[in-house]
């Protein structure tokens, strides 16, 4: 098997694991408990906090665990939003092709008056500084922006469009769950006030993750309850998953670099080969992308019968058509960047990972021109293309 | 658990009946591309029998395998018989959709039917408008289908 879907999870690391299991069967204590065993869970748990805020770049208070990338975005602008309320200020800004986490937590923002900017990501997928500074207000109390796109890869101009944000005094949130392990994120020099990542996107354990705020912002709690995370967030803390974490992140970001270089050389083989597939296009910024991120649209096919016959030959991938999305409309991310419905219910994401290797990308290639061949050779769509009675959408 | 019968993923992987009919005595296409599928059959009639019957599918797993069931269902009978093809025989033939996915199992029914109204055109015999309207509609969407 070829796994191809490390932007959906990752496959834990041998470091990960090791450093969850004493947490399970050893030291299981509950750090809130008073006695030593339960003072030697809490010890890790503050170690792990450190660890986590010195590759992040900031104080271990300002970290806060969630459950994940999801409850961190909630949080963050749930948390902003009620301030800038306080002061009469109700616009947020963001862009067309956030995480869901973030656009519904928008909408229901909206739903209680405020006023939301979508920025535009131009066919790139990328939003510039200046659409920032443009669309800020007087009334606005959030910037919240991805640091790099879930399913096109594109990375935003992140420290730019802190630094306009510290100029005009407006909270910048960045969902970072893509990023975090896989580019260098650092709060203090990318001039972030508010970061969400999420442990299992990097080799680290699903259920949990952080949300870095600043010194000095007022949280809002999403879960209410005891007084754990300073209060900011209630529940017993997942020692066991904070403990994977911490390990995770670490080796990601102390093997970043190498991964990085390593994946590029994969990516770029990978777009190659698939762009010599007539009539389909790469999704997303040619070179500015995360490093094992591939997504293309093909004419004249669907994407869920592309992905059910990827299975059959071993790989495991994803794509943004309806049918896979179990919506009507196929992602709001291909949408975004401009792409027409036909042709995004054609898409394919492969996002790879260090351990894919040079026989993986050229069996990757093949069985993907194989397939979309084969569904187009079926394909009423793709007849009228090649007969004329449709126009297409992308060069040959 | 499986996103689909074996019954669903035989008919998606080994479709029967796929091609086209280069002389086909009726024709029939419904769905869109904006949809994200679209299910055209051609028919070959002869003495009121479907002797012939082929599909093209541009759609997810189940629009390939309803199309392929439904041509299944159809061939070799008297047109009153394929005219009668519901998506629930369609849908009972396949072991089952999911629930999001029934609207394929009503595109093949459809197409049938266009491609029947087709034939009926093309061959002045009288048919009951109701039962076979002049376009179809998109289960999911709602809308028009062109």
């Amino acid at each position: 098997m070829i796994y191809a879907d490390n932007a959906a999870t990752t496959k834990m690391s041998r470091t990960a694991i090791e450093a969850m299991l004493p947490y399970m069967d050893k030291i299981y204590g509950n750090p809130s408990s008073l006695y030593s065993f339960g003072q030697d869970a809490k010890e890790a748990l503050e170690d792990a906090r450190a660890r986590i805020a010195s590759v992040l770049g900031c104080e271990p208070r300002e970290i806060i665990f969630t459950s994940g990338g999801s409850e961190a975005d909630n949080q963050a602008i749930f948390s902003a939003a009620r301030q800038g309320e306080k002061k009469g200020k109700k616009h947020i800004i963001s862009t067309a092709f956030e995480h869901h986490a973030v656009l519904h937590t928008l909408e229901k923002l909206k739903k209680q008056g405020f006023e939301i900017t979508l920025l535009d990501v131009h066919s790139n997928g990328i939003v510039t500084p200046e659409q920032v500074a443009d669309a800020i207000r007087e009334d606005t109390c959030l910037v919240t922006i991805m640091f790099a796109n879930n399913e096109i890869g594109t990375i935003q101009p992140i420290a730019e469009i802190g630094k306009i944000c510290r100029e005009k005094q407006v909270l910048f949130h960045t969902d970072a769950v893509q990023a975090a392990g896989h580019l260098h994120v650092n709060v203090k020099e990318q001039n972030i006030d508010m970061l969400s990542l999420s442990a299992h996107k990097f080799h680290g354990p699903k259920g949990i993750g952080v949300l870095y705020a600043k010194k000095g912002i007022i949280l809002d709690n999403v879960i209410n309850g005891g007084a754990q995370e300073r209060g900011k967030r209630a529940g017993t803390e997942n020692i066991p998953a904070i403990m994977g974490m911490a390990a995770a992140l670490e080796e990601a970001v102390a093997n970043l670099d190498a991964n990085s270089t390593k994946l590029i050389k994969l990516r770029e083989r990978l777009i190659e080969g698939l762009d010599k597939i007539p009539y389909g296009e790469l999704n997303g910024d040619r070179t500015n992308r995360l490093p094992g991120n591939v997504n293309f649209c093909f004419e004249g096919i669907e994407g869920e019968s592309l992905l059910l016959l990827l299975d059959d030959k071993g790989i495991c991938a994803s794509s943004g058509s309806a049918c896979t999305s179990g919506s009507l409309d196929p992602s709001h991310v291909l949408l975004a960047i401009g792409r027409p419905h036909e042709v995004a219910h054609g898409s394919l994401r492969l996002s790879i990972n260090e351990e894919t290797t040079e026989e993986d990308i050229t069996y990757m290639i093949e069985a993907v021109t194989d397939v979309v061949t084969y569904l187009r050779n079926m394909s009423p769509f793709w007849r009228d293309l090649v007969n004329g009675k449709r126009t297409h959408v992308f060069a040959e | 658990m499986a996103l689909y019968s074996e019954k669903v993923m035989d008919h998606f992987r080994n479709p029967r009946n796929v091609g086209v009919i280069e002389d086909a005595d009726g024709v029939g296409e419904a769905g869109n591309p904006v949809c994200g599928d679209i299910m055209k059959i051609y028919l070959k009639i002869d003495n009121d029998i479907i002797t012939d019957v082929k599909f093209e599918t541009f759609g997810c797993g189940s629009a390939i395998a309803s199309s392929s069931m439904a041509t299944e269902l159809i061939k070799g009978k008297p047109i009153n018989e394929a005219a009668a093809l519901t998506n629930k025989a369609v849908t009972e033939a396949l072991d089952g959709l999911p629930a999001h996915k029934l609207h394929c199992s009503v595109l093949a029914e459809e197409a049938i039917k266009l491609a029947l109204k087709d034939y009926f055109d093309k061959n002045g015999i009288e048919y009951d408008k109701n039962e076979f309207p002049d376009e179809a509609h998109c289960a999911h969407c709602g809308e028009g289908c062109n």
